[in-house]
């Protein structure tokens, strides 16, 4: 299969940025072979510090009611149940379905290696640097993967919304956009353009990026409500074509007060997400898809005084796809009784996130244990295999 | 070249060069400009929070009238009212983004409104939900601009201690867990510590994240500052029941066990006199004003001012002015698109009479949606740590796209005619000015795509 190749790879792999506007034959197509696996994954950054033991509630633990208090009841109060143990939150019922499916599951207690001073900020970079420490790391784990991988071009790997996303920055070539962005220009202004930003490679590059992705059809005309459904489908769009990866964030998690109302919102927005992801691929893409969601910590195991929950430690991975072994809760449970808590505060991580993202990786594109280990995500154990993929 | 220059003045350390107002002449004149009558606040009003805060109390006599006339027509008008509260509040909103961008265009002393603008970023705050959610012009008018020229820790305490920041970081219910409210309420668990101010004060805007402060310290602040709470109606006040009883121990200081303002002051001030607070905002200025990458001398220079002077922040400015390294002529951060549009607006001298009887629709056409699209909401940043400064986050494809869009249709949109492109190269660029900008000015097809190109060039979008 070939398609086609965008300009700012064309350059780069030419020597061609930043030389002269004769020498840019701008929507000059240029063929390449696709990337070497046709598996699909989709990365969702949920910032803000997910409280996974209100998105999937450990009911059965006796320890959990007293915590809570008034939050996050089990199915007498409406949470979903989904195997006698652990329940879902209300707000996901639309989720139910994938679930049911078996294209729908979580990992419970999970973490980054990050501990203690549970800043948002500095937890997003670690878990999108997904490294030990920052000390010296300026690229993305996502990036790192591309990196590694032959024959990727800008083309296969997708950062969407309308902020950059430190989870693929890096050496390897990957597209950024949003949908909302559009460039209607006559061709003269084009190429007056290009010669006004010639001298700057950055905004160069930049530019003429965004005249490739321009001119890239979601291919359905269909208006949908919100910046997140529409940049699902525009990841649906390139997923069932060229792309192999896709990344993008949601926010809202941060639930310090009135969790109830706002952790609706940014779960519905979740469901929807993951619906339209599904609806939208063409043929058989969902069926080998992989998403995974995850945020840069957990929350305070015990409610706080505002209805809310803190920023905590051990939190949830949420996966989804026709690729992923569905309809069950991994991991191991630490228990939330007397000692169990971290610190006596937090979820008990039992297992390191990047781990599972790892073994995901693994199973999708067939790379080497040792590379993921050492390149992909330095000084990580991988473990066993946890089995998340069918 | 490493001397003061007055267009690099107006570029890098203002909102770009004017064709009507001239460039300061000196450091000198820059910091003066900071201390003067403040001019563009009385030419351009915005309402401060205090009187800002009258929406908020409305809205809440609307509410209980709804309340206890459940199903009558009073109930309905009251829900009118709302309503058409809530709308001002929008509309004025629109009117002060105007404003805010007529100070940037029309003013003689452009660095105030920058250093106004890097604090605000500093301490952001945006109201959680209702009308609150339009208040932070206002708590910029009312607790950043009125004390830039002061001391650190006086505007450290004035932005912390704002109605605004209070219910921005959910400290307005924070309660102390052995506090006469907590007690009275028993098992109730609807109240309790909230950490989340206390947390960003020691992460954000004194110590920062690499400061020697622990897990410990941050729940023991939060304590300390129990009590902290505004009402709609006085504003900010200190209300004892909620306080945590004993003295609380921050970095080592134990403070008094009087639960009042005082010793949220006392608290605060220490951190904003502790030495990490001062490498952070050395840091933070070094970035903002010269590069991604700022010369370590600078930092430096810029933390050593601080520290001398208490955190007095004229000499801390004029330490960052008088630092040969930001008189690189080499323009190096990328403007961000709030400060691409006003700069825009600047260059292009559009008047007063341009933003006089709009629609609301007309500015959020203009400047908000646009700027939402740009990554940029105004006065909206993701998290209380306000905007990215690297200037990767800013150049990427789609934010470069909507900015061509902007620059082509936006200056037809508030002036008319528009300027020659080849005149307007000199004004918006001055010796900045390249040989492709000129051509690319007297080639273009339209006169909005020439203005368009000049205002993408990257000698207008780097400062």
């Amino acid at each position: 299969m070939t398609h086609s190749v965008s300009r700012r790879d064309f350059l780069a792999r030419t020597g061609l940025i930043g030389c002269s506007l004769a020498a840019s034959p701008l929507l000059t197509p240029v063929s390449f072979a696709a990337a070497p696996w046709d598996t699909r994954f989709v990365v969702i950054i949920l910032r803000g510090g997910m409280d996974g033991l209100d998105v999937v509630r450990p009911y059965g633990d006796p320890a959990f009611r007293a915590l809570r208090g008034t939050m996050s009841p089990g199915p007498e109060g409406g949470a979903l149940d989904l195997d006698g143990y652990f329940a879902l939150h209300p707000t996901l019922a639309p989720l139910m379905p994938m679930w049911e499916a078996e294209q729908l599951s979580f990992v419970h207690a999970v973490s980054t290696p990050y501990r203690d001073k549970r800043s948002h900020f500095d937890g997003q970079d670690l878990l999108e640097a997904g490294t030990e420490s920052m000390a010296g790391v300026r690229d993305g784990w996502l990036n790192r993967m591309l990196q590694v991988v032959p024959g990727v071009t800008s083309q296969t790997a997708f950062a969407l919304g309308r902020n950059d996303m430190r989870l693929v920055q890096g050496a390897a070539e990957v597209a950024n956009w949003t949908p909302q962005a559009e460039l209607d220009l006559s061709p003269q202004a084009v190429r007056l353009l290009e010669l006004v930003t010639e001298s700057d490679p950055a905004f160069h590059a930049a530019l003429s990026e965004a005249q490739i992705l321009s001119s890239v059809e979601a291919n359905d005309d269909e208006r949908l409500k919100g910046e997140h459904m529409e940049i699902a489908k525009f990841a649906a769009a390139r997923l069932s074509e060229d792309a192999r990866i896709a990344a993008f964030s949601l926010n809202g998690w941060d639930t310090h007060a009135g969790q109830e109302r706002y952790i609706e919102t940014a779960l519905a927005r979740l469901a929807d997400t993951l619906i339209t992801l599904r609806g939208k691929m063409r043929g058989n893409t969902w069926s080998k898809t992989a998403v995974i969601a995850m945020t840069e910590f957990g929350r305070t195991a015990r409610q706080n005084g505002t209805r809310g929950t803190d920023h905590g430690t051990g939190g949830l991975m949420i996966l989804a796809g026709g690729a992923i072994k569905g309809g069950r809760v991994f991991g191991q449970w630490p228990g939330l009784g007397e000692g169990d808590l971290y610190l006596d505060r937090d979820l008990m991580p039992t297992r390191d996130v990047r781990a599972h993202a790892a073994w995901v990786m693994r199973g999708l594109t067939g790379l080497d244990r040792g590379v993921l280990e050492s390149a992909v995500f330095p000084g990580l154990e991988m473990g066993d295999d946890p089995g998340l993929l069918l | 070249m490493r001397d003061f220059d007055p267009q690099l003045a107006e570029i890098r350390f203002g909102y770009g060069l004017s064709p009507e107002y001239a460039a300061p002449t000196d450091i000198n004149t820059m910091l003066s400009g900071l201390t003067g009558p403040d001019l563009m606040a009385e030419t351009y009003p915005i309402q401060d929070f205090t009187a800002f805060r009258a929406r908020m109390v409305e809205i809440r006599e609307q509410r209980d009238i709804r309340k206890k006339n459940r199903g009558t027509s009073l109930a309905a008008a009251a829900r009118k009212r709302r309503n058409e509260i809530n709308k001002e509040a929008r509309v004025d909103m629109a009117v002060w983004v105007g404003k805010t961008m007529l100070r940037r265009a029309h003013t003689e002393t452009a660095f105030r409104e920058r250093i106004v603008s890097f604090w605000a970023d500093h301490f952001t705050a945006v109201g959680k939900r209702g009308v609150v959610r339009r208040g932070t012009s206002p708590y910029i008018e009312e607790a950043i601009r009125p004390f830039i020229t002061g001391s650190f820790d006086e505007l450290l305490v004035e932005a912390v201690t704002h109605p605004l920041m209070v219910d921005y970081l959910d400290q307005r219910l924070s309660t102390g867990p052995n506090s006469v409210r907590a007690e009275r309420a028993g098992n109730n668990r609807k109240i309790g510590l909230n950490e989340n101010l206390a947390r960003e004060v020691l992460e954000l805007h004194t110590l920062g994240v690499d400061g020697p402060y622990t897990q410990t310290d941050v729940t023991e602040l939060a304590e300390l500052l129990t009590g902290l709470t505004f009402d709609e109606r006085n504003g900010m006040k200190f209300q004892k029941n909620l306080a945590e009883p004993g003295s609380e121990t921050v970095l080592g200081v134990t403070y008094s066990e009087a639960a009042n303002l005082k010793t949220v002051r006392t608290a605060l001030e220490d951190l904003a006199h502790h030495p990490a607070t001062a490498r952070h905002i050395a840091t933070k200025l070094a970035i903002h004003f010269g590069s991604d990458r700022p010369d370590p001398d600078l930092i430096d220079t810029i933390e050593r001012a601080f520290v001398e002077n208490r955190g007095a922040l004229l000499p801390v400015y004029e330490a960052l002015l008088t630092h040969p390294s930001v008189w690189d002529a080499e323009l190096s951060n990328v403007k961000p698109p709030v400060d691409f549009m006003s700069s825009a607006l600047r260059a292009l001298a559009v008047p007063p009479a341009a933003f006089e009887g709009r629609t609301e629709q007309f500015m959020r056409g203009l400047f908000q949606r646009p700027l939402f699209n740009m990554g940029q909401r105004w006065e909206t940043p993701n998290g209380p740590d306000g905007w990215p400064e690297e200037d990767l986050e800013w150049i990427t494809p789609q934010g470069i796209a909507l900015r061509v869009s902007w620059a082509m249709s936006a200056p037809g949109r508030l002036i008319d005619p528009l300027p020659d492109p080849r005149d307007f190269v000199d004004h918006a660029l001055g010796r900045f000015a390249t040989k492709p900008v000129r051509f690319a000015a007297a080639a273009a097809e339209t006169r909005p795509e020439a203005i368009g190109l000049v205002l993408m060039s990257p000698a207008f979008q780097r400062r």
